[in-house]
């Protein structure tokens, strides 16, 4: 079965379209011969069908650049307001600073800092008070219990409120009624309260509506007059007049007014195109908890989680997983990769044996094997330690070569002139002079086997801290989500630091030969 | 028989563009056991390339090298180098430095630790023997490198520039500490440097090459060598030879890089 390329050429809309479709050929039929394209259509050369291609990748290039510029352009405010704040803190810190202790060291005495390297030193008060002011932000946006309340922005309405409403009989008499609304917290049920439901024709109403969501509110239900017999209409809404009737349409069923909304102080009323109230409860300016949960909802929990897990799986649990994983997948990339990188480094032979394949697989990322190590070897642990493997193999074999690599070739001769044997300068020489290299490649191993870990559980695991987060947004339990991003945030670090702590316990000359 | 002969040598490097480079040129020499010799040349004169033949890290393209009667195929413990800087083993400390000969040729502890700490007393490092490489200075650091070299008992020591990285001062206390230890050791030595005062001071025979192709081009034999060993090196200065012969090596090396400038230019 052969496929062939037909341009077509269509009316839509009153326009004239082009559209390049791919078409399986009929059994028996040739192209150029028997096969005749359909109405309109005919077979596409090969420029047709390059052009046709990158014509519309580029149509669709130009407007994601375009929708990616709009999202950049509404955040450059927010990026400036931050480093305003910044700048803030600086200036006050520093006046605070030199208020305090006006001290002289070396640095402070150097008139050129600007473009000085090595007078920049990371701000220690910097560091922390970024830190502070994240989780302030946080607890800002989220109205957290842990920052004083005037720091939060407002938040939704919650309560009871009401509003009246004008009712127009169709004998031309008017009548007010009231509309008693209480916002509720999600999950909080209505209190069953009885009320009075007035005078006149239009009777009061009361609707229970929760926060971030919104009510309809049948106001004719209990009234006298309704809007579908009597064609009764909403002509003002806590006195303010609205000329809308919403059965004026046109001969297309298209409305003839458009329908009126109140800004009220603790909702935004509209009326809708069916005669009723539409009730919005304000929704502050917070984020919902769905959105974004308090720090101390994420806090409480991670107690919780630590102490009973999560899914019947315990945090511990999650975490030694993936961290088994990643120490297991890590050590054998390094156990093969280490003597690989040697063997390139020190044989023609093996160096241009192997050069090709550490090359080429070197820029694909472990991620991008995910679902063939899932088809060949299945959810289970070997098919996760294999990829955390090639993630370190390749960058260790690489460390290590580079390690023999950037042996200096006196000190080999000095071995040498000293009697040393190929097997001592190994030994002795080529091993410890590679050490740095290695431990600098076992840190970029272990920070990409920790990333590509979570990855792939994300896509496939029993357990490990990336199936909780899937398992979570499964739930919406954006807590969760966080506490795990919170989480691997977190381990990462403390690797790089455990790594670091061992190479200047383990290697202390780096640097500084 | 015993010493160095460089017997004929040339060293040709072939270059990847199809050239080649001769950077020595049938170069024949006699080193007697125990006696020192500097070498002196301008800059791309072969002087490495000529250490690095005899210490048997390169194969000449012609001639063969002697020691100890038997011919040089490659690097070996009875041929010491000292290099100008880098050469030392940052990973261990200046004892395991100084011990890596010995320690390589399996020798028991009890039977090398004399010696090596004996060669740490003498180049002035006894309080830093268990310091690691790099928190020593410059100066100490190619004592360090002396030692180690000494410590191994070579026949013969190479020297390629080992005080070039060193400032004046200190440079003349290791010049001083350099004769020192030829005299009290007895090793033939191969010294190459840039500094005409240091060649003449440390050499028995100043060898002076000439590049393009790199030979030798004229040869001293000078008093000063055993004259500097226990004394005041500014004194030796004094000597009524000293500044004409050195007045004529830097007239004849002037020269020789007058004539590389020349020929660079008239081929540019
Ligand atoms: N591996 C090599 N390949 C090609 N040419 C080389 C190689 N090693 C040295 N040469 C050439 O041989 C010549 C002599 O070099 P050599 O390093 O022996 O000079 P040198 O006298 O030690 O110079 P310097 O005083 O600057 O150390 C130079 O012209 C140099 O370019
Ligand atoms: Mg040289």
């Amino acid at each position: 079965m052969t496929t062939v390329n037909l341009l077509c050429t269509f009316e839509r809309l009153g326009e004239t379209q082009t559209e390049l479709r791919a078409t399986p050929v009929p059994e028996g039929q040739i192209v150029g011969e028997t096969f005749t394209p359909a109405e309109g259509c005919e077979v596409a050369t090969g420029w047709e069908v390059f052009s046709y291609q990158f014509g519309t990748l580029g149509s669709e290039l130009a407007t994601e650049t375009q929708n990616v510029l709009v999202s950049a352009i509404s955040g450059i405010p927010y990026i400036l307001g931050y480093i305003l704040l910044i700048v803030i803190f600086m200036f006050v810190w520093r006046a605070i600073k030199s208020f305090l202790t006006p001290k002289r060291d070396f640095t402070s005495l150097k008139t050129v800092t600007f473009g000085d390297e090595s007078a920049v030193r990371s701000e220690t008060a910097a560091s922390i008070l970024s830190v502070i002011v994240i989780f302030i932000i946080w607890g800002t946006f989220t109205g957290s219990s842990l920052i004083p309340s005037f720091l939060h922005l407002p938040g939704p309405f919650k309560g009871e409120a009401s509003f009246t409403y004008t009712a127009l009989a169709p004998d031309g008499t008017t009548d007010d009624a009231e509309v008693f609304v209480t916002v509720l917290d999600a999950g909080e049920e209505a209190a069953e309260v009885e009320i009075d439901p007035g005078d006149g024709f239009a009777k009061n109403d009361q609707v229970a509506v929760t926060i971030y969501r919104s009510e309809i509110v049948t106001w004719d239900r209990n009234d006298d007059v309704s809007r579908r017999d009597d064609a009764a209409r909403i002509v003002a809404i806590n006195g303010q007049p609205v000329d809308f009737d919403y059965n004026a349409e046109d001969e297309d069923g298209n409305l003839l007014q458009t329908p009126p909304s109140f800004d009220l102080d603790f909702a935004r009323v509209a009326i809708t195109n069916r005669g009723t109230i539409n009730v919005v409860p304000d929704q502050g300016w917070q984020m919902q908890p769905l959105y974004l949960p308090a720090p101390e909802v994420v806090w409480n929990r991670f107690i919780e989680i630590a102490k009973y897990g999560y899914q019947n799986v315990y945090l511990t649990v999650h975490l030694g997983f993936s961290l088994f994983r990643v120490v297991v997948g890590f050590l054998l990339g390094a156990i093969i990769g280490i003597p690989l990188g040697y063997a390139m480094g020190l044989s023609n032979w093996f160096r241009g044996w192997f050069d090709p394949i550490v090359e080429f697989m070197r820029p694909v990322p472990p991620l991008a094997l995910i679902p063939l190590v899932i088809i060949w070897f299945g959810i289970g642990e070997v098919g996760k330690i294999f990829l955390l493997f090639l993630a370190a193999l390749w960058i260790m074999a690489i460390a290590a070569r580079a390690g023999v690599s950037g042996v200096r070739i006196t000190k080999v001769h000095a071995a040498y002139s000293l009697g040393a044997s190929k097997w001592q300068i190994l030994r002795h020489v080529i091993i410890p002079n590679s050490l740095p290299e290695i431990f600098t490649g076992a840190r970029v191993a272990m920070g990409v086997c920790w990333g590509t870990v979570v990855a792939a559980e994300l896509v496939a695991a029993e357990e490990g801290i990336g199936k909780m987060i899937t398992t979570a947004s499964k739930f919406q339990s954006t807590d969760i989500i966080l506490l795990g991003v919170i989480i691997i945030g977190i381990v990462g670090f403390g690797i790089d630091m455990l790594m670091r702590w061992g190479e200047r316990y383990l290697v202390p000359w780096k640097g500084k030969a | 028989m015993s010493g160095l002969a460089i017997d004929n040598i040339s060293m040709r490097f072939d270059l990847p563009n199809g050239g080649h480079v001769q950077a020595l040129q049938d170069v024949t020499l006699d080193i007697k056991e125990g006696e020192i010799m500097s070498v002196l040349g301008p800059s791309g004169c072969g002087k490495t390339t000529l250490l690095n033949i005899v210490a048997g890290f390169l194969a000449p393209t012609g001639g063969e090298t002697r020691v100890n009667g038997h011919k040089v195929e490659g690097p070996d413990a009875e041929r010491g180098m000292v290099f100008q800087q880098g050469a030392l083993f940052e990973w261990m400390s200046v004892r395991d430095n100084v011990s890596f000969g010995p320690r390589m040729a399996g020798k028991r502890k009890s039977d090398y630790m004399g010696n090596v700490d004996h060669f740490l007393d003498i180049v002035g490092l006894q309080d830093f023997k268990e310091k690691m490489v790099y928190e020593l200075s410059g100066g100490m650091q190619q004592r360090v490198a002396l030692a180690r070299c000494l410590a191994n008992d070579p026949d013969v020591i190479l020297m390629d520039e080992p005080l070039g990285a060193l400032d004046a001062l200190t440079r003349e206390k290791m010049q001083s500490l350099v004769l020192k230890l030829w005299k009290e050791t007895g090793k033939t030595i191969i010294l190459i440097t840039h500094s005409i005062d240091e060649a003449l001071l440390l050499g028995e025979r100043v060898l002076v090459m000439a590049p393009r192709p790199g030979r030798i081009h004229k040869e001293y034999r000078l008093p000063f060598a055993e004259m500097g060993v226990g004394a005041d090196l500014r004194e030796v200065k004094e000597h009524p030879d000293y500044a004409p012969t050195r007045e004529e090596i830097l007239g004849m090396i002037w020269d020789m890089e007058e004539e590389i400038m020349g020929r660079t230019e008239g081929e540019g």
